[in-house]
C-alpha cells in the first residue's frame, strides 16, 4: 500500500525537522570530528590524525578503566536477562497482575539518583564493601527492568496455545520453554540483553556511588579527567564508545524487527 | 441408527464439575464416548463446552468428578502425559519451525528414533494431503493447509482421542464445507475417537455420529443427529437444533391446553415442540381438523420451498414469536389470507 499523504506536506515542515536532528546530533558530530584533531587542542580542529586513538590505546589508566567497564556490562546482561526473562515469562504466564507488573518495571523509570542513593546506602547497611561487584548488582537492578519490559512486551503478544500444543504433545514444562516458548520470544531477549548492556556501559551516576574508589568504570574516569579539561583523547574515546552503542543499538533494533516480522503469520 | 456405543465406552466422564470464580462452568457433566466415535459438542458460548474440551486435554483443573480413558483415570496424569491430543482453534503451529519439524514434534517428545519420525511424519502429511510442503514455514502457507499441519501433528502420535476446538471456525465458508466432509473421511480413515467442539449447529449435525448439547455447564441432551432434531429432549434444545414452534401449556393425556385450546401432541412437561414443516396450513374454512386459525403476516419463498409467519388467533408461542411454517414449493397462500393451521399429532412433542 502507498502513503500518498507523505508527498502533500508542505515543503516548509522539513526545516525544523532538520533543525531539531541539527540539534540532537551536532554535539556529537562534533565530538566525533575533533577526535580526529591532529592538534593537542580538543576545541580547535588543526588537522586530520588517528593519533589520539592511538593514545587512547596506549594509556593504560584508560584500558583498565574500560575493562572494568565490560566487565560489569557483560556481568551485568548476562544477570539481568536470565533474571528478566524468568520475571516476565512468571508475570505473563503465572501472576497476572497489574501492579506487579508495575514494581517490576519501574527501576527501569526510575530517577538513577534515587536507585544510587538506596544502593549506596544498603550496602554500606548491609556491610559489603564497593568495587566492580557492586556496580554490577546495581546495574542489574536497573537492566532486569529492562529486560522485563521489552521480554514481557514480547510475551503477552505470543499465542498461549503454542506452549499448551507443546504439553499437549507430550513437551513437560521445561521442554516447552526451551522448545517453543525461548525461541518465540528469543529476539526479545536478545534485544533486552544488548539494552542492559550499553546502558550499563554509559551508566555514570550509580556507578558513581556504589563503586570503590580502585577501580574506576570508564564513565568515572572520563569525568575525573575531564574536570582538567577535555582532551582529544577523551573525544577519541567517547567516538569509540558511540560506535560500539550504535552497532549494538541497530543490532537490538533488527533483533526487534524480526520479532515484529514474524508476528505477521 | 445406533445412539449409544454399543462395547464399554472409550471415555467415561461422570459428575464433572468446574468453575471459574463465582462462574460455574460445568455442572455435574456425564458422557460417554465409544472408540472411534465422531462425537461434537454443541451449545451457545458460555455453555462449558470448551471447559469440558480442555479439562479432557487437561489444561483446566475440575472441581470434582472423573474422568476415564479405557478405564485409566485420566484426570490424575498431566497434559503431556496423556494420550490424547488436541487441535487448537488458532491452530497454534509453532512459528519457528518447519511443517516437518512441527509435526514431528510430537513423536520427538516420545523418544522416536530419527527415522521413524521421518516415515511417520511422511505419512500423516500424505494423509493430510500436504506432500511436498514439509520445509516450508506456517507463514508461507494458506489457512486450509495450515489446518492440515494441526491435525497431522495431532494425529500423527495415534492418540486414542483426538480434541478439535472449533476446527473449522477460522476457515472461509467455501472452504469449511469441503473441510467438513475431509474431516469425517479422515477419521474414518485414521480410526480414531474425535471430539469436535463447535457453536455452529450444521457443523455438528452434518460431522458427528453423535451430538451432546450443552447449556448452562449441563448436558442437555445427547443423540444422534436426526434424534436430536426428531425427539428433543427439552425446549432448550428443540428450540437451539433447527427451528420450530413451542407453546406452554398444560399437558394432558392428548395434548397440551394453552389459552383454552387443545393442541395435540405426546409427551409429558409443559411445553409443545412441533416443526416448522409439520403444520399444514389451509385457507379458512378449506378442511376440518383445524387445531389453531390465524392471519399470515408475512411469507418468504426461497427456491425450493417458501416460510410462512402466521399470528395465531388467541395463542401465543412460548417465545412470543408467530408460528413459522415451512411447505414445499411455492406459497399456497397470500400474505394478510385468514388460515387454519393443524398438525397431526405424532408430529408433535411435548417436552420438558
Amino acid at each position: 500500500m502507498s502513503a500518498p499523504s507523505a508527498k502533500q506536506g508542505p515543503g516548509l515542515l522539513w526545516i525544523p525537522l532538520l533543525g531539531c536532528f541539527a540539534f540532537l546530533y551536532l554535539p556529537i558530530l562534533v565530538v566525533v570530528a575533533l577526535s580526529f584533531n591532529s592538534g593537542r587542542s580538543a576545541l580547535n580542529l588543526q588537522g586530520l590524525s588517528l593519533r589520539w586513538y592511538a593514545e587512547v590505546f596506549r594509556d593504560g589508566d584508560l584500558g583498565h578503566a574500560l575493562l572494568n567497564t565490560l566487565l560489569v556490562a557483560t556481568g551485568t546482561m548476562v544477570v539481568s536477562t536470565v533474571l528478566g526473562t524468568m520475571l516476565a515469562v512468571g508475570l505473563v504466564r503465572h501472576a497476572r497482575s497489574t501492579a506487579l507488573d508495575a514494581f517490576a518495571m519501574t527501576p527501569a523509570i526510575l530517577p538513577d539518583l534515587v536507585l544510587a542513593i538506596g544502593l549506596l546506602s544498603f550496602f554500606s547497611w548491609a556491610g559489603i564493601s564497593l568495587g566492580l561487584g557492586t556496580v554490577m548488582v546495581a546495574h542489574t537492578a536497573f537492566g532486569t527492568a529492562f529486560v522485563v519490559a521489552v521480554v514481557r512486551a514480547r510475551l503477552v503478544q505470543l499465542d498461549g496455545s503454542l506452549e499448551e500444543a507443546s504439553q499437549d504433545l507430550g513437551a513437560g514444562g521445561l521442554t516447552t520453554f526451551v522448545r517453543v516458548t525461548l525461541p518465540s520470544i528469543a529476539p526479545a531477549v536478545v534485544a533486552g540483553a544488548l539494552l542492559s548492556f550499553t546502558l550499563s556501559v554509559d551508566e555514570f551516576v550509580i556507578a558513581f556511588f556504589t563503586n570503590g574508589p580502585s577501580s574506576p568504570t570508564l564513565p568515572i574516569e572520563i569525568y575525573s579527567r575531564v574536570r582538567f579539561g577535555v582532551t582529544p583523547e577523551i573525544n577519541a574515546l567517547a567516538s569509540l564508545l558511540l560506535l560500539v552503542s550504535v552497532v549494538a543499538v541497530v543490532a537490538g533494533a533488527l533483533a526487534l524487527r524480526r520479532t515484529e516480522t514474524t508476528d505477521d503469520d | 441408527m445406533t445412539t449409544e456405543p454399543t462395547t464399554e465406552p472409550l471415555l467415561r466422564v461422570r459428575g464433572l464439575t468446574a468453575a471459574y470464580g463465582d462462574v460455574q462452568a460445568l455442572r455435574g457433566v456425564d458422557l460417554d464416548i465409544g472408540d472411534r466415535e465422531f462425537f461434537a459438542l454443541l451449545g451457545p458460548s458460555g455453555c462449558g463446552k470448551s471447559t469440558l474440551l480442555r479439562s479432557l486435554a487437561g489444561f483446566e483443573q475440575p472441581a470434582s468428578g472423573t474422568v476415564e480413558l479405557a478405564g485409566e483415570d485420566l484426570l490424575a496424569q498431566p497434559a503431556h502425559r496423556r494420550p490424547v491430543n488436541m487441535m487448537f482453534q488458532s491452530y497454534a503451529l509453532f512459528p519457528h519451525l518447519t511443517v516437518e519439524r512441527n509435526v514431528g514434534y510430537g513423536p520427538a517428545r516420545a523418544g522416536l528414533p530419527k527415522a521413524e519420525i521421518a516415515t511417520r511424519v511422511a505419512e500423516v502429511l500424505r494423509t493430510v494431503g500436504l506432500e511436498g510442503l514439509g520445509r516450508r514455514r506456517p507463514s508461507q502457507l494458506s489457512g486450509g493447509q495450515r489446518q492440515r499441519v494441526a491435525l497431522a501433528r495431532a494425529i500423527v502420535n495415534r492418540p486414542r482421542l483426538l480434541l478439535l476446538d472449533e476446527p473449522l471456525s477460522a476457515l472461509d465458508r467455501n472452504v469449511r464445507a469441503q473441510m467438513q466432509l475431509e474431516l469425517k473421511r479422515l477419521q474414518h480413515e485414521v480410526g480414531i475417537a474425535f471430539v469436535v467442539v463447535t457453536h455452529d449447529q450444521d457443523e455438528a449435525l452434518s460431522m458427528a455420529d453423535r451430538v451432546a448439547v450443552m447449556s448452562d455447564g449441563l448436558v442437555q441432551q445427547v443423540a444422534a443427529p436426526e434424534e436430536l432434531y426428531r425427539a428433543p429432549a427439552n425446549r432448550f434444545v428443540a428450540e437451539f437444533i433447527g427451528r420450530s414452534n413451542v407453546f406452554e401449556g398444560a399437558a394432558g393425556p392428548d395434548g397440551l391446553t394453552v389459552g383454552g385450546r387443545l393442541l395435540p401432541g405426546h409427551g409429558t412437561g409443559s411445553f409443545l415442540v412441533v416443526r416448522p414443516e409439520d403444520v399444514v396450513v389451509r385457507p379458512r374454512g378449506a378442511g376440518a381438523g383445524a387445531v389453531l386459525s390465524g392471519r399470515v403476516l408475512e411469507t418468504q419463498f426461497s427456491g425450493g420451498s417458501t416460510a410462512i409467519a402466521v399470528a395465531a388467533d388467541g395463542v401465543a408461542t412460548a417465545s412470543g414469536q408467530p408460528l413459522v411454517v415451512t411447505q414445499a414449493g411455492a406459497p399456497s397462500v397470500q400474505r394478510g389470507a385468514e388460515v387454519d393451521l393443524s398438525w397431526s399429532p405424532d408430529a408433535a412433542r411435548i417436552v420438558a
